[in-house]
């Protein structure tokens, strides 16, 4: 069937604020699902209150409603358009929850809205426990068999009907005690009496124990023709026991044959069919034990998740996109595939290389955290690593990480001690894969570290090799290593580091060996067909499968191994943010999303890296080149060496990039915009101190020191409370307030610990002052204040946790006309060619700069959302140098930092993942905390939320 | 590592390791795209003579297990691969794929750049090839390659036919099907076994009144390797069995010889279908397929387009090429595919209950 003409106007419920479990693969989702329907000629309205989404930009929606995600936004919204079908099915959990809402209070019905995507039946029944029990017992598929007991005999009939292994859940017990695994009959009465004890209403779950059992997702699409195709099969490396957002995964399966990848694809097929026959997307997890292959499902979802957004960039198949065709009643066959733009939609893609999926954790935020991983997701962000092998995605995932890795071990960060190993790996925490690595570096056999992870022993033996190799390679020295061996290194995803960490050299000694025997990456299309069909979309990875040493790249480009090609048109290259954790999360994607577009404008050739599989900059119709790759930098100087683009953008991706630029300067690589040498001054407090003194502007009294020992010392001639944190880091992480001498040591150490041979910055504490932040676009003479922010809360609580209202509420005009001066005379002096955000803290009538950040701030999204302005465009043209300020039609009156947003103010409310960590202290303080945020508008200050948060102003406050 | 070459036919020339048989091979050079199925894919007779490049990255990770042959033996000429594992994991395999090219005398090389190779064949089209870790004279093999015949207009279903014939299956069952093995997938007959039909399998140059004597209430005539013009022979028994009018089906070789026997020409693919994830829209039903695919000759669509006793049931999606037929006033239909799977989805497999369904409405159901 065609698409549905009835369908004129549709509503995209979005997922609002980033939260642990719900990231910015929605933003990916909303944005691919707003411009699949627009290509339609449907009108899109759409709701969302999270400002840092490419979703809620007026190129992507007709209407936009940056609003609380609840009924009345709804309603209002009904309103207003009339809008015959809302899409529910693209904003996570979130989105289908509204959707229930709304139904349950007959929103939909009486404003005649149709659901599509998804049927209310299909949510209700993957969300009841029971429900889905019985649903799939008529399917006669299996799922977790358990039944609470109340009594010694009941629970014992139970365990004899399910047998053994099991686990017992007491019921109201905190955090499972009381409870545990039985493996035999003689554990169980003992066990099963003391569970019974623990539990205050006497009541135990038993259950079926599958921790261990394989565990494997499939991403379904339907139409309304009943055709179903599976895009993806995902295989996590950790098996069940730990949340699949926890686990490290990879595509295709490794260790399925056919016979029961089948088994479970018709498996899969039957339980979507069985949960009701929508057209639209459906993700399914599934246990396999991997003693005789018996199938349990675990989960549906019935909607676009995290994982198709992993396995559209997987695959190459944009699952949102097409969903969102399916859902306006498109049949699969009526579609063409994206990539190839020649053969059909309806298909399973084949992929010719592996994809390793890793979790990003951020534990070190929370402290007091329980870092164990389990039932319940507790990583903040994901990187994807694309290889020809298994190995090489791996190493390229853990180099995409940034959490100072060079790879999977090889890098001198190795656990060694035996007892730790050990534990690591029986019970799982963040990172758990690298000890693999290093228990087989320490001789561990495989059999005991299978025993302790229960993971598959094909990934084993494939880690295994890795330490095989370290052991090979350390024989060698950079002079006599055999050129094979390099070359097979290479092709195992070893970086240049790990290699010089091996052979004891330095890194560039191996890169230049490299270039002597002409060992280069080779770069690979992802084209969804395994290269069967000629593909149009410009999405690349690299690897060195393929690559002979001594061949040049003419020729491998020759002989068909490398597939990009150079074009001659002038290029610029945008680096991306890399994975999402606290304090660099979305927003930076926004920016760099934005920065390509504007770019592209200017008639620049635009080539992006990243590595973050949830983002849309990673979506292949951004960038005119997309490289999905680790930000790292042997990854980005190889491809700026094969590209040659003008110059680098670093000043959209957050500090991941940022970081990178004085190496791009070193290697003679031209940074767009403001200089390495601007970046490195603010970055340099010394330096930017003597700057301010010079400017007449005010500053906290400050100093930089190495060690405890100079921290002490130079503390005796500032007054408590000091400000201390490391220098060059986002989202004040290792920031904190000290009030006396012991505790300004204890921090110095921790310090010191995390970040070695990092300057550490001690600034005196300005207690109860007010704080504030400007962002400016300044194109080297004129600058331009896009906005000014005020914090709801006093100084001391990191700007990224603050509620913080624009424009300022409370400012007097003499200081607001300070802040502008300040940040004027501040970029100028820096010689800004684009963004630039300063802070600063308001005590007793002065205005004191306490940092400036030339680049791109988490704020500049928001702003943009608030007033409605491409601010990011209009930087990346003049960062470019293709356009000037006065080329622009601004308010350039003196005072256009006091507009307000519309007739009021707009609120920046951040938000928490605090219930994922029940034990941690939710005191707020210098480093940041919040996952996400959410805008919301007011019209005076006498708006309630306003009043709310004001009054509690000082609760959380920590130091 | 033991080093082994591959050389194309048209001189293109590239390095890996041996893996499988130390040795040299020769066969035509195809690409197959699944995910999953190495051992189904070795041990399918319609790959008989060929050297197969799996796409798929990993090959071996699972090892073999005997009862999921397709046939008594590995069937390939020579395998070409990415990354091959001789560690493997799965609780009921019974040996390594190491092994189990070894014991049978499959010479195969791996560490190749299968994307370039794919990209290559893709414009160039399927060509021959040779193998060898033994010979390392690029120049020697290059001679020998000369030597090796085009698959057009080459006949070599009777060459891996059964001998003689066997059945499969219980012989109380309700229906009886005689089928003409001319390189027959075991998982074909497992579908017959399983839906209440007793087969006689015959060799592939058996005569049609031979198969008549075993008085089955309809044929099945088997997929195979090889060109379809080449085999008069078979030609011959399908006209005879149209003719009886009893319940006709056909699976890829099949399928292409119910086509000639209606006067339907067949032609040489440049690439042909070869992989677990090719769209099939039924066009009678209007619903779509995953098909598992396994060609590398295709039924003329002009010769169909004029034809007035053949008509299409199943159309590829991503080529529009003819994947399904049936012929009028008859009982017959066939398709380019397999339903049988093993490797690839099950979507199809009520191509099998159709026939059934023929089997059960004796000289009932008669197509157009």
């Amino acid at each position: 069937m065609p698409r549905n003409k009835k369908i004129k106007t549709v509503l995209i419920i979005g997922s609002g604020p980033i939260v642990i479990g719900q990231a910015c693969e929605f933003d990916y989702a909303g944005s691919q699902a707003a411009r699949s329907l627009r290509e339609e000629g449907i009108e899109v309205v759409l709701i969302n209150s999270n400002p840092a989404t490419i979703m809620t930009d007026s190129t992507v929606a007709d209407h936009i409603y940056l609003k609380p995600l609840d009924k009345k936004s709804i309603i209002e919204i009904l309103e207003k358009h009339t809008i015959q079908a809302v899409l529910p099915t693209v904003g996570g959990q979130t989105a289908l929850n509204l959707m229930i809402d709304c139904k349950k209070a007959g929103i939909w019905e009486k404003y005649n809205v149709e659901i599509i995507g998804v049927d209310i039946d299909a949510v209700e029944t993957t969300e009841d426990r029971e429900k889905f029990r019985l649903l799939m017992q008529k399917l006669d598929a299996n799922v977790c068999k358990g039944r609470t007991a109340t009594s010694f005999l009941e629970g014992k009939k139970i365990a004899q009907e399910i047998g053994f292994p099991l686990v017992l859940r007491p019921s109201y017990t905190l955090a499972g005690t009381g409870g545990g695994f039985v493996h035999s009959l003689e554990q169980f009465n003992e066990m099963l009496t003391r569970a019974l004890q623990a539990s205050p209403i006497h009541e135990v779950l038993v259950e079926q124990s599958i921790v261990g059992w394989k565990e494997f997702e499939l991403e379904l699409l339907r139409d309304n023709l009943g055709n179903v195709i599976i895009i993806c099969s995902i295989e996590n490396f950790d098996p069940m026991g730990i949340h699949t957002g926890d686990s490290v995964t990879v595509a295709p399966a490794m260790t399925l044959s056919d016979k029961v990848y089948q088994k479970m694809r018709d498996l899969g097929i039957k339980c979507m069919n069985g949960i009701g026959m929508f057209a639209g997307g459906c993700n399914i997890q599934f246990a396999l034990n991997p003693e005789d292959d018996q199938i349990i499902v675990i989960e549906i979802n019935p909607r676009v998740s995290r994982s198709s957004a992993l396995a559209s960039k997987a695959t190459g198949y944009p699952i949102a996109k097409i969903a969102a065709k399916l859902a306006i009643g498109y049949n699969l066959d009526e579609l063409k595939n994206q990539i190839t733009k020649t053969t059909s939609a309806y298909f399973e893609p084949s992929i010719d290389y592996v994809i390793v999926k890793i979790p990003r954790w951020n534990f070190d935020k929370f402290k007091g955290a329980d870092t164990s991983l389990g039932l319940q997701m507790k990583s903040v962000g994901e990187v994807m690593g694309i290889g020809r092998t298994f190995q090489e995605a791996l190493q390229k995932a853990c180099q995409s990480l940034e959490n100072r890795r060079n790879g999977l071990g090889a890098d001198g960060k190795e656990l060694t001690e035996q007892a730790s190993i050990l534990k690591s790996l029986e019970f799982p925490s963040a990172d758990r894969f690298f000890h693999i690595k290093d228990a087989f570096m320490m001789g561990i056999s495989p059999k005991t570290i299978q025993k302790l992870t229960k993971i598959d022993k094909w990934f084993l033996s494939q880690i295994q090799d890795l330490a095989e190799t370290d052991k090979e390679m350390q024989q060698y020295s950079i002079e006599n290593i055999p050129h094979e061996l390099l070359l097979n290194a290479k092709q195992k995803g070893y970086a240049d580091r790990q290699i010089a960490h091996l052979l004891r050299c330095l890194e560039s000694k191996v890169f230049q060996k490299r270039q002597e025997l002409n060992i280069h990456r080779i770069y690979k299309m992802v084209d969804t067909c395994a290269a069967e069909f000629e593909a149009k979309t410009p999405y690349y990875y690299s690897t060195f499968h393929g690559v002979s040493a001594g061949e040049t790249r003419a020729e491998q480009t020759q002989n068909l191994k490398n597939e990009s090609i150079q074009s001659d048109k002038k290029k610029v290259l945008i680096l991306g943010a890399g994975p999402n954790r606290i304090g660099q999360g979305i927003e930076f994607d926004y920016c760099c999303v934005h920065g390509v577009l504007a770019a592209k404008e200017c008639g620049y050739e635009t080539i992006m890296i990243n590595c973050n599989p949830e983002t849309v900059s990673t979506d292949f119709d951004i960038a005119d080149k997309l490289y999905f790759e680790p930000v790292f930098w042997e990854h980005i100087y190889e491809i700026i060496k094969l590209e040659k683009p003008e110059g680098v953008i670093v000043q959209l991706g957050g500090q991941t990039a940022l970081k990178l630029a004085e190496k791009l300067n070193r290697y003679g690589i031209k940074i767009i915009g403001t200089t390495y040498e601007a970046l490195d001054l603010a970055e340099d407090r010394e330096r930017f101190s003597s700057l301010l003194r010079d400017l007449n502007i005010p500053y906290p009294e400050f100093g930089a020191v190495r060690n405890a020992e100079d921290a002490v010392e130079l503390s005796k001639k500032m007054d408590f409370p000091l400000l201390v944190r490391p220098s060059y880091v986002l989202g004040g992480q290792k920031m904190k307030i000290v009030i006396d001498e012991e505790e300004l040591e204890q921090h110095v150490v921790e310090v010191l610990a995390d970040f070695p041979d990092n300057n550490i910055l001690i600034d005196r504490f300005l207690d109860k002052a007010i704080e504030a932040e400007a962002d400016a676009i300044c194109d080297g003479e004129n600058v331009y204040i896009i906005g000014i922010m005020e914090h709801i809360e006093p100084a001391g609580i990191h700007s990224g946790d603050s509620n913080a209202v624009l424009p300022a509420f409370s400012l007097s005009p003499l200081l607001m006309e300070q802040i502008a001066v300040h940040t004027k005379k501040i970029a100028l002096a820096l010689q800004t060619v684009g963004l630039i955000n300063i802070q600063f803290a308001i005590k007793d009538n002065i205005v004191y700069i306490i940092e400036a950040n030339p680049r791109a701030s988490r704020t500049v999204p928001f702003i943009c959302k608030a007033y409605q302005k491409p601010y990011i465009n209009i930087a990346t043209k003049i960062m470019l140098g293709e356009k000037k300020l006065k080329d622009f039609d601004l308010d350039k009156s003196a005072t256009s930092y006091f507009v307000p947003v519309g007739r009021g103010y707009a609120i920046k409310v951040p938000v928490f993942s605090f219930n994922k960590f029940p034990n941690v202290n939710k005191e707020l303080g210098p480093e940041m905390k919040s996952t996400g945020e959410a805008i919301y508008f007011i019209e005076s200050l006498q708006d309630d939320l306003f009043l709310k948060i004001y009054g509690e102003r000082n609760l959380y406050l920590s130091r | 590592m033991n080093k082994a070459f591959l050389i194309l036919a048209d001189g293109m020339t590239l390095e890996g390791q041996s893996v499988g048989k130390k040795g040299t091979t020769t066969g035509e050079l195809c690409f197959n795209t699944g995910l999953t199925g190495y051992q189904e894919i070795y041990s399918d007779p319609s790959y008989f003579g060929q050297i197969i490049v799996n796409t798929n990255t990993h090959i071996g990770n699972y090892g073999v297990f005997e009862p999921e042959n397709e046939s008594n033996k590995a069937q390939i000429n020579g395998m070409v691969c990415t990354a091959f594992s001789t560690n493997y994991s799965r609780w009921k395999a019974d040996d390594s794929l190491q092994n189990y090219l070894e014991k049978n005398e499959i010479v195969a090389i791996a560490n190749i750049d299968t994307r370039a190779l794919v990209k290559h064949l893709r414009q160039k089209g399927a060509m021959n090839a040779i193998i060898s870790s033994e010979i390392l004279e690029v120049e020697v093999l290059k001679k020998r390659l000369l030597d090796i015949p085009s698959m057009l207009g080459m006949e070599l279903s009777s060459k891996i036919s059964t001998k003689n014939p066997y059945f499969y299956g219980n012989e109380n069952a309700t229906y009886k099907v005689a089928v003409l093995d001319l390189g027959i997938k075991t998982n074909i007959l497992r579908n017959f076994e399983k839906r209440n039909i007793f087969a006689k399998v015959f060799p592939a140059k058996t005569a049609f009144e031979e198969m008549e004597n075993f008085q089955p209430d309809g044929y099945f005539i088997s997929n195979g390797p090889g060109d379809p013009s080449s085999m008069p022979y078979a030609i011959a028994t399908v006209k005879k069995i149209l003719n009886t009018n009893k319940a006709l089906f056909g699976i890829c070789l099949g399928h292409q010889l119910l086509a000639l026997a209606n006067d339907i020409s067949t032609y040489k693919m440049p690439n042909g279908h070869r992989g677990l994830n090719h769209p099939v829209k039924n066009i009678i039903t209007n619903t779509c397929e995953i098909t598992s695919q396994n060609h590398g000759f295709g039924i003329s669509e002009f010769d169909v387009a004029k034809s007035n006793g053949v008509e299409i049931t199943h159309l590829n999606l991503n080529d529009n090429s003819i994947e399904g037929i049936r012929i009028k006033g008859k009982r017959a239909f066939s398709v380019q595919y397999h339903p049988e799977s093993s490797p690839g989805p099950n979507d199809s497999e009520y191509l099998f209950d159709e026939f059934l369904g023929l089997l059960a409405n004796k000289n009932k159901v008669v197509f157009g």
